[in-house]
């Protein structure tokens, strides 16, 4: 599936060799909305290299899916608002750019699977039908060509008796087999980043360890760059190289996966952490973390994790933590981050 | 901290004896003459018993029949064959007025906390509702203070209970839920999928509030889940379903540290365990292809298209959920003996 087109150039300014693949710095976001201003995302900074994984955890309303839209440039505006930072995509700087170039990065370049992909396809034409069009559009190959590559395209994503399924329609297909023809649609155009949404959250487990299986598989054959978003703490320790954990909006917590799960420096990341049962253990009592996130609208002075942190102190109404670098490569945005990060020390 | 083991003689008295119970749908094509071209085997002898402050765990893949049992026991949907007991009644033969009776005892919690609230009433109508059906369960002049009562019980601040679905996350709607099964005073909750659209932070926070009312009020729990992890915390018991079957069943150390069928093992390889060093540890099995149509009549077993141990006995004869020698009911021919240096 190999392009002629030119990959040195990003909407014709040429890249930076040395440039990681994203770089994504002090990222804010924000929705102007009747009833104020929600700041879907606070100061977010995270770099993606070739063939990694950056996941991006954190509950419900976290700004996960906001952070990923502004990557793509496709944040609804208005009311949404890119109020500051840089999103550089090999060196290029992707906020500067007009919309028309953005939409020729879009899909080519970087690649989205969004959170709702199984409502996503028209339910009016086949599938493969829907995977050509990407090929016609975006590349000018013509129909019968489209078609072939459609056919190979979900013969890769393992769509089993491709040539026959092609055919048909997505209502015929189910849960996981749409979630495979999303991705065959997403990876369609070879792009060099992948940003998965929530890809397998609906799916049985059986299902997400294949398509996860798969993305890994492309990951080391293409060198492609994947961004999960996700809540899924068993997923994000499967694959991720490095975690970033959002809450209210903000990082509070980032650095290669294992430290963050074996010694997590923030209270919110602990909390996650013993939130959760095993498998492979008994469990006697789950400890959730007490209460529910801020409303973005009016989040309180200081710390946004305060009112459920069980390590806060008058300090942590006062003033916004700044990230502290527990190592060179792990940060977390708490006063007291070493006291935390003692409490699975020798773990 | 409670001994481990559990053990189900440790329980009380059988409340709900589910003995082959079979649920077919019909499939149909043509819309002014419908005519049947096929069936989908949703349950398919199913049996299994359930005691008092007890939970039973129901696992399996999407579309294995978790839903069908649960709807078919209530009679919301009618049993093709088989029976379901409750305490010792016939749940099948009850009269209209007995089924309202029954409906009160016997619970349920929906998945989707979101789409099983009114819009439109507040949080104390909607906990009180069964009430209307069932007057005589609580006396008009000690509704509110009950419903007071209740939102204290699930954590919930009383002075809410004029609010509206739409003003609580979605771990407080699902405790609303809860709040409006225990209104009516039940012996069995039948929790399906009570956790999975929730957050795990959430998500703890109502498994605990489940386990809590179970210790106070002897609840027997019939929990349906895809979550082998979240189900293993909760569950006494555990029946493992695969394409309208039980495929494996017995308790938390039988099914996950013992694991006999191919089905179970596969299931379990899939869930992801959060630990990065544990990464590379453990094999996975991937199962190819998605669960085969329910609609479609499979010889012999019904795994066996996915089995990898499948041998030529298994595309002729259906294995019979027994004990094989590895101390908890298992259907495969080729079930995982304990301790089997051979395998
Ligand atoms: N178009 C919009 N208008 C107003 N607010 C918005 C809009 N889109 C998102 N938001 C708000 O931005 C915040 C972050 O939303 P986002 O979708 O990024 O959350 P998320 O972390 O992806 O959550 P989930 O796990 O539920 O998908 C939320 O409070 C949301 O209500
Ligand atoms: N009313 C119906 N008419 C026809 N088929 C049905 C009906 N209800 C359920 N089925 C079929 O019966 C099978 C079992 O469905 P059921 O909803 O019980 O599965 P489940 O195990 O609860 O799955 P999930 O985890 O997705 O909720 C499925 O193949 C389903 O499509
Ligand atoms: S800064 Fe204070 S409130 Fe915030 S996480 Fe750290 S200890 Fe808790
Ligand atoms: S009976 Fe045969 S096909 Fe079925 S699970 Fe056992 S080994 Fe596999
Ligand atoms: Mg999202
Ligand atoms: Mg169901």
């Amino acid at each position: 599936m190999a392009t002629t087109l030119s990959r040195d150039a990003v909407a014709g300014r040429p890249v930076d060799p040395a440039a990681p693949l994203l770089v994504v710095e002090d990222l804010h976001v924000e929705f102007r909305i009747e009833a104020g201003t929600v700041r879907a995302v606070n100061g977010l900074s995270y770099t993606l290299r070739r063939g990694e994984t950056v996941a991006i955890l954190g509950e419900s309303g976290s700004g996960k899916s906001v952070s990923a839209q502004a990557v793509m440039g496709i944040i609804d505006s208005p009311p949404g608002f890119v109020t500051g930072g840089s999103v550089r995509f090999r060196g290029v700087e992707l906020l500067d750019l007009s919309e028309a170039d953005r939409r020729r990065v879009r899909g080519d370049r970087i690649a989205m699977i969004f959170q709702d992909a199984l409502t996503a396809l028209n339910p009016v034409f086949p599938v493969g039908w829907q995977i050509a069009e990407m090929f016609r559009m975006h590349r000018g190959v013509p129909r019968k060509e489209a078609r072939e590559k459609a056919i190979e395209l979900m013969e890769r994503v393992k769509i089993p008796s491709a040539r026959t399924r092609a055919g048909s329609y997505p209502h015929e297909f189910s849960g996981g087999m749409r979630q495979r023809v999303m991705i065959a649609m997403a990876l369609s155009l070879d792009p060099e980043i992948l940003i998965a949404d929530e890809p397998t959250t609906a799916l049985d487990v059986t299902v997400q360890a294949q398509i996860m299986a798969l993305l890994a598989e492309l990951q080391q054959q293409t060198g492609m760059g994947l961004i999960l978003i996700t809540h899924d703490l068993g997923v994000v320790a499967e694959v991720a190289d490095q975690v970033v954990v959002m809450y209210a909006g903000r990082e509070v917590e980032k650095g290669p996966s294992l430290p963050v799960y074996h010694r997590p420096a923030h209270p919110y990341t602990l909390g996650l952490m013993d939130s959760l049962p095993r498998r492979d253990v008994h469990t006697e009592r789950l400890r959730p973390i007490k209460g529910s996130p801020p409303d973005l609208l009016a989040i309180p002075p200081g710390c946004p994790f305060r009112p459920r942190c069980p390590y806060a102190r008058d300090i942590c109404a006062a003033e916004e933590p700044p990230l502290a670098a527990v190592t060179s490569e792990h940060v977390s945005a708490c006063h007291f981050w070493e006291e935390v990060s003692r409490e699975r020390a020798g773990a | 901290m409670s001994a481990p083991a559990p053990d189900p003689i440790r329980h009380g008295e059988v409340v709900l004896r589910v003995e082959h119970l079979v649920k077919y749908f019909p499939i149909t094509r043509g819309i002014v003459f419908k005519r049947q071209i096929g069936t989908v085997k949703a349950v398919d002898d199913v049996s299994f018993e359930l005691h008092e402050g007890e939970t039973l765990g129901l696992v399996g893949e999407s579309g294995c029949g978790k839903t069908t049992t649960a709807r078919t026991i209530l009679r919301l949907e009618k049993a093709t064959s088989g029976h379901a007991w409750y305490r010792g009644r016939d749940i099948f033969t009850l009269s209209g007025k007995e089924m309202r009776e029954l409906r009160r005892e016997i619970q349920v919690i929906f998945q989707d906390p979101y789409a099983s609230l009114n819009p439109r009433m507040t949080v104390g109508d909607i906990i009180g509702e069964g009430w209307r059906v069932h007057p005589g369960v609580m006396p008009k002049n000690r509704r509110r203070a009950r419903i007071h009562e209740l939102l204290e019980l699930v954590g919930l601040n009383p002075d809410h209970i004029n609010r509206y679905p739409h003003q609580f996350s979605g771990g407080q709607r699902q405790r609303i839920g809860v709040a409006r099964a225990l209104a009516l005073e039940p012996k069995i909750v039948i929790c399906d999928e009570p956790v999975s659209a929730l957050d795990v932070s959430v998500q703890a926070q109502v498994v605990n509030l489940l386990e809590d009312l179970q210790d106070e009020l002897g609840l027997s729990y019939l929990f349906i889940a895809h979550d082998l992890s979240v189900v293993r915390h909760i569950c006494d018991r555990i029946a493992v379903m695969y394409l309208g079957k039980i495929a494996e069943t017995g308790d938390e150390y039988q099914v996950y540290d013992n694991t006999a069928h191919p089905y179970t093992t596969a299931l379990l390889s899939a869930v992801p365990i959060p630990d990065p060093a544990a990464r590379h540890l453990g094999r996975r099995i991937l199962l190819e292809g998605d669960v085969p149509s329910p609609a479609d009549p499979l010889s012999g077993c019904r795994f066996r298209t996915r089995c990898w141990k499948a041998q030529g006995v298994c595309a002729q004869t259906e294995p019979e959920l027994i004990d094989r020698g590895q101390g908890h009911p298992v259907a495969c021919h080729f079930a995982q003996v304990e301790f089997d240096p051979a395998r």
